[in-house]
């Protein structure tokens, strides 16, 4: 499955949100999902499954003023 | 006033006894931001929200640790559409509803688009969202946000990181006036006697960057605030003489010796 997953385009095996977010950061708190431009709540990640050409953003906290 | 009447309540958040916020925005290390905020013994402090993979990792766990709260903010966004969606995207990474509305309206001057940060905040408010926007020093504009029910103004002083302090005094006092909630001079400080004077003027709050985190030495510049923040809020509740065209003699003449 191909998706673009913070600006570059990968070729994945893994199926949810979940999955997703961590194979790409350790982080167990202070990350947020948007898939195709919509929040994805954390409680929903586990079931919430991607599908080919998804465009996901994975955030978290940054240094800002 | 003493200072345990300090408390400054932000709408579901609260400051209890430091009225100095610190952004995060700017420092040169991790490590050296750590020894900012201990010294700044600020209660909370901005973030912003990035890709996992340009943010780095540590401050999240680090700003844990030092047990100061979290205030997301909508840095980098250019309209209400995208700063509402940064802002629900922080209140689901952070677990807070609080956020710092910023929605720029130039490049160059990083200051803020009112019509669109109006905008943003209806919907954001109406979301359920504690909303500090972070705004002109427009009284009007002031006054507009509050109506919608943001639960504080932060006016800019000057353009962010410009370090120009308080370019229009008289607006500060004239949004002081014109809301009923809390007012924080958020941008613009460049120096310790800035943010003296932005409490001076009326402020309950000074939020702090680039004056602390690029100053050559960030700890003790984040000390001078510190006393800064706290000297000025005295001397506005201590009431300060007018200021008068002549001298006024403080020695009486009453007693003094003749020759």
């Amino acid at each position: 499955m191909r998706l673009t997953v913070n600006g570059q385009r990968v070729d994945t095996g893994v199926r949810s949100v979940q999955a997703l977010v961590e194979s790409i950061t350790e982080a167990q708190r202070g990350v947020a999902v948007a898939v195709n431009g919509e929040v994805v709540p954390r409680s929903t990640w586990p079931v919430t499954s991607l599908a080919d050409g998804d465009v996901v953003e994975v955030l978290t906290a940054a240094q800002g003023g | 006033m003493s200072l345990s009447e300090s408390r400054l309540d932000l709408g579901t958040t609260f400051l209890s006894a430091s009225r100095l916020i610190l952004g995060t925005g700017g420092a040169n290390s991790l490590a050296a931001l750590e020894r900012a905020i201990v010294a700044s013994e600020t209660e909370l402090v901005t973030v912003a929200l990035r890709r996992v993979d340009a943010a780095g990792p540590g401050l999240l766990p680090m700003l844990d640790r030092l047990g100061v709260r979290v205030l997301p903010n909508t840095a980098g966004c250019y309209t209400a559409g995208d700063a509402v969606k940064t802002a629900r995207l922080a209140r689901d990474a952070f677990e807070t509803d609080l956020i710092k509305l910023e929605v720029i309206g130039d490049e160059r001057t990083l200051l803020p688009d009112g019509v669109e940060l109006l905008r943003a905040a209806e919907t954001l408010v109406a979301d359920g969202f504690t909303v500090l926007p972070y705004t002109s020093d427009d009284p009007i504009l002031a006054r507009r946000l509050a109506d919608v029910g943001c639960a504080a103004v932060m006016p800019a002083g000057s353009p962010i990181g410009s370090g120009l302090g308080i370019s229009n005094p008289h607006h500060i006092r004239l949004i002081r006036q014109s809301v009923d909630v809390p007012v924080v001079l958020d941008a613009g400080i460049g120096t310790a006697s800035d943010a003296a004077l932005a409490m001076e003027l009326g402020c309950d709050a000074v939020l702090v960057a680039s004056a602390v985190t690029r100053a050559d030495d960030p700890t003790a510049m984040a000390v001078a605030m510190k006393h800064a923040v706290v000297a000025g809020r005295l001397a506005f509740s201590a009431g300060r003489i007018p200021r008068r065209f002549h001298a006024l003699a403080s020695t009486s003449d009453a007693g003094r010796a003749q020759w």
